[in-house]
């Protein structure tokens, strides 16, 4: 988009992610291949478009897993920008401390709905040995922070998606045009997620389109939660800037924080951000009840309320959970070796008619699926 | 010599109803009320009145009230009628003015400026009545990571911690400050409650050690009654540098109220003024703390969370980050606000701060410093009701202490004359004849039905909210909005204002 158009579509920066809260209802759906088969993206795309009446518009977006083979150890950048000047601040910073092997546009293509884009570049890189032998930091956390660095410091340039062999794909609009536009037909992974969004904000920005992304983690959120500003003032004790002031956000960085960093397995960091009432944990056996008790008292600030539906992406992985009461709707199926998870059962059977099994998993209950191991 | 002094209040007795029964009379520990036989009428001296209540809630006519004299100075607002008295009394006497309970002074109640948020439309409020609401609370350090062994289960850093059943519990008053049945009826309520009661520095009498699954003891400069025992009957250990009524001194305990019993429980003379040192004297610095929270911990075997008791003055937050690190399991913070058994009345009226701008600088404080985790925050100093629980833990407090709540449900009034030791209500006295008017079965049922009464009240007000944990609430401070404060203030409080 040029200057010109920009100014014709500039919207109100007042009420952008970071300079309001914004809760936002939504519809989700995901879907992940056991054998790490390579699954259509426009599957995520079709279904999304069953339950359109649960977006307004105003974002949609898709990550999907394993769908860069040619480059499977290099970090994939996606970035948008708003300008020129922002891209070249921006790749120079990158290529003092990447090796990047290749650089283009995302390919796009021009759909009646989706106006407003920026430029969107994706880079294939990896950290210099140089730099890599220098830091303090561990490498994940030196790209953690890398990114970091390039949202909050660049200004006009919001790096949207920083794992391996993954992206996301996201922007203002219906989701099935955002998948559209990013030509998502081209595409296939082991595992996709998608997400409709219905902000309460008017404006629309395209780094406040979901799934929110660092590292390998993705997650696609649908509910409003009402913990927030307890759960967001605990993470910033340990460096985690909140800068977007979404609920997604500050879920990633629960999760990055427990799994990535305290090295909790997923189905206890399910436990920690929606635990069993103390009425049950009072009733299990001992050894569960100690481990439970201890995990939501240490983790107490952690614990999530409020209504939520969660898709959690992740290299090898792919992590499905409710809040405690269940206050969103969220469905699970199976056929063969394809575990589907969606906000309405409907999604799903647009694009896996008849399923295995479908079931409602309970509030609290993770839904975790990983790809099998070579030799199991 | 003439007595300058007017009363403050007046008795009036309305003749057409008074029945002459002489209950008045009985129940006056101050001995307002006298009956002259020869003329056969009741009359009252007022000087002596410290309008609490007594005479007027027995009255069987209800032919009673007090009400305040209307007799004045010539008005002004600097030399008040308080200020004038004030400066009689001592010209009369030569000495520190005292008093009791919390300052009347009408500092900024800031829990009256914050406005709790619900839920409409974009999240449901969860209904207390047919949902789970939970509101049970861990005190003390908190573990940061945890250690997978082989088979699963976990391993973690053990700190000892407190579990409530409520975030509320009720602050160290002393035995001698309030009588044996108050005591009793804390001990009591705090029992069924599943919260603590607090002993105060006043040691513990040998008839409430079975109490002591619900008890923190506490150790103050005077070290009053502190042995072994002592230190292991209760649940955890409290070391009182200082209190929000009085912050700077020691504890006052008039001669007048240390009979045989308390005599015993200090382990002090009988009738001799008690009155702690200002300062610990083992504690001159911050590393002195440390090393008498060890010397407790030693003396439990690690097996108690250790609390430090602070009053909230002017450099709390870091304070509290000083006592953070100092290996302290829980931080109480006492605010201007809070209540007394007896203190110097310029003291109290003109030292220390709010407990809210103390809460929200230290809990901002403690974040910052990556050590809120470290300790537990307990906030004292004029808790009211259930909203003020609400609000002090969304600004980030884990749990309550209340003091002059329990009181009133005891049957307090008020009155503010704990020092003088005549107590009509049987609480803030030793005379046998008046603690005999507080019974303990009665007394404990009315502290758990205002306690079981916040309780609901919290999970009403966080079920509108939206959350079903409490710990969800602790420091969510985007539930709470301020109405008419400065942008100094709600820089301070870490909150936006109403509109926002």
């Amino acid at each position: 988009m040029d200057e010109i158009e920009r100014m014709v579509n500039e919207v109100d920066e007042k009420y952008r992610e970071g300079n309001v809260r914004i809760p936002s209802g939504c519809a989700i759906c995901g879907y992940f291949s056991k054998k790490g088969r390579a699954l259509p993206a426009i599957d995520a795309v079709d279904a999304m478009a069953y339950m359109h009446d649960r977006s307004n518009g105003l974002g949609g977006g898709f990550a999907g897993y394993g769908i860069y083979p040619d480059f499977p150890d290099h970090y994939a950048f996606h970035i948008f920008y708003d300008n020129e000047h922002a891209r070249e601040e921006t790749e120079s910073f990158l290529k003092i401390r990447f090796d990047i092997s290749n650089m283009e546009r995302i390919p796009t293509k021009k759909v009646y709905g989706i106006s407003g884009a920026p430029l969107i570049w994706r880079y294939f890189g990896r950290l210099e040995p140089e730099v890599k032998a220098h830091t303090e930091l561990d490498e994940e956390e030196y790209v953690c922070q890398t990114v970091i660095h390039i949202n909050t410091k660049i200004k006009g340039a919001y790096v949207f998606s920083s794992g391996k062999n993954m992206g996301v794909f996201k922007g203002v609009g219906f989701p099935e045009d955002v998948g559209e536009y990013y030509r998502l037909g081209d595409y296939k992974g082991y595992c996709w997620t998608a997400h409709g969004r219905y902000p309460t904000n008017t404006p629309g920005w395209w780094g406040g389109a979901h799934p929110f992304n660092i590292l390998n983690y993705t997650i696609v959120h649908n509910g409003e939660i009402s913990s927030y500003d307890a759960n967001r003032r605990f993470m910033e004790i340990y460096g985690y800037k909140c800068t977007l002031l979404t609920d997604t956000e500050v879920i990633t960085y629960i999760i990055d924080y427990l799994n990535r960093k305290r090295k909790l397995k997923l189905e206890d960091v399910a436990k920690v951000i929606a635990p069993p009432f103390w009425s049950q944990i009072e009733k299990m056996e001992e050894k569960e009840r100690e481990k439970l008790t201890t995990l939501r008292n240490m983790y107490a600030s952690l614990l999530i309320t409020g209504p939520f539906s969660i898709i959690l992406g992740y290299t090898g992985g792919m992590m499905a959970l409710n809040d405690r009461l269940k206050l969103r709707s969220m469905v699970a199926a199976e056929k063969d070796d394809v575990t589907y998870v969606a906000s309405e059962e409907c999604a799903i059977r647009s694009i896996c008619p008849n399923p295995d099994r479908t079931w409602s998993p309970a509030g609290g209950e993770p839904v975790i699926v990983e790809l099998e191991k070579e030799g199991r | 010599m003439i007595d300058y002094i007017q009363p403050d209040y007046e008795v009036v007795r309305n003749k057409d109803l008074c029945i002459k029964c002489k209950v008045c009379v009985r129940q006056c520990a101050n001995e307002v009320h006298q009956y002259d036989e020869k003329r056969d009428v009741l009359y009252a001296d007022n000087s002596k009145c410290v309008n609490c209540h007594r005479c007027v809630t027995l009255c069987p006519a209800k032919a009673l009230k007090i009400v305040k004299t209307d007799h004045c100075f010539k008005p002004s607002a600097n030399y008040t009628t308080e200020i004038i008295k004030d400066i009689y009394r001592q010209a009369d006497t030569g000495g520190v003015l005292l008093s009791s309970m919390g300052t009347p002074k009408d500092y900024p109640v800031y829990w009256d400026k914050m406005l709790i948020n619900a839920s409409q439309v974009t999240n449901p409020s969860i209904d207390p009545l047919r949902e789970p609401m939970e509101i049970k609370t861990f005190l003390g350090r908190k573990p940061e990571t945890v250690k997978y062994r082989e088979d699963g289960s976990i391993e973690v850093e053990k700190f000892p911690n407190l579990e409530l059943k409520t975030p509320i519990m009720f602050s160290a008053m002393s035995y001698g400050s309030i009588s044996k049945n108050a005591h009793l009826s804390l001990a009591r309520a705090a029992e069924q409650l599943g919260i603590f009661y607090n002993t105060g520095e006043g040691g513990l009498h040998e008839d409430l050690y079975k109490y002591s699954l619900n008890t923190i003891v506490q150790v103050a400069s005077g070290r009053f009654g502190v042995h072994e025992d002592y230190l292991n009957a209760g649940q955890a250990i409290e070391i009182k540098i200082g209190q929000g009524a009085k912050p700077g001194i020691g504890g006052h305990l008039p001669g007048k109220k240390i009979g045989p019993e308390v005599s015993r429980t200090r382990m002090i003379p009988m009738g001799t003024d008690a009155i702690s040192p200002a300062p610990h004297h083992d504690i001159y610095s911050i590393e002195d703390l440390r090393q008498l929270v060890f010397s407790l911990k030693e003396a439990t075997n690690y097996k108690k969370p250790i609390i430090v008791k602070i009053a909230a003055v002017h450099n709390i937050a870091a304070i509290a980050s000083g006592i953070a690190r100092s290996g302290a399991d829980i931080i109480a913070i006492d605010g201007i606000r809070g209540g007394t058994g007896a203190a110097p009345s310029r003291i109290r009226d003109n030292v220390g701060m709010p407990i809210e701008l103390a809460l929200a600088a230290v809990d901002t404080r403690l974040r910052d410093e990556g050590i809120r985790n470290n300790v537990g925050l307990v906030v004292a100093g004029s808790i009211r009701s259930s909203a003020d629980v609400v609000k002090a833990i969304a600004l980030g407090a884990d749990a309550v202490y209340i003091g002059t709540p329990a009181l009133l449900a005891l049957g307090c009034h008020l009155c503010r004359s704990c020092h003088a030791g005549k107590c009509n209500w049987g609480i803030a006295t030793q005379n046998p004849e008046l603690v005999r008017r507080l019974n303990p079965d009665i007394g404990y049922k009315r502290l758990v039905n205002l306690v079981n009464a916040w309780s609901h009240e919290i999970m009403e007000m966080m079920g509108g909210m939206g959350i079903n944990s409490i710990e969800a609430l602790r420091g969510n401070r985007l539930m709470l909005r301020g109405i008419g404060l400065s942008e100094k203030e709600l820089e301070i409080l870490g909150i936006k204002h109403a509109g926002e």
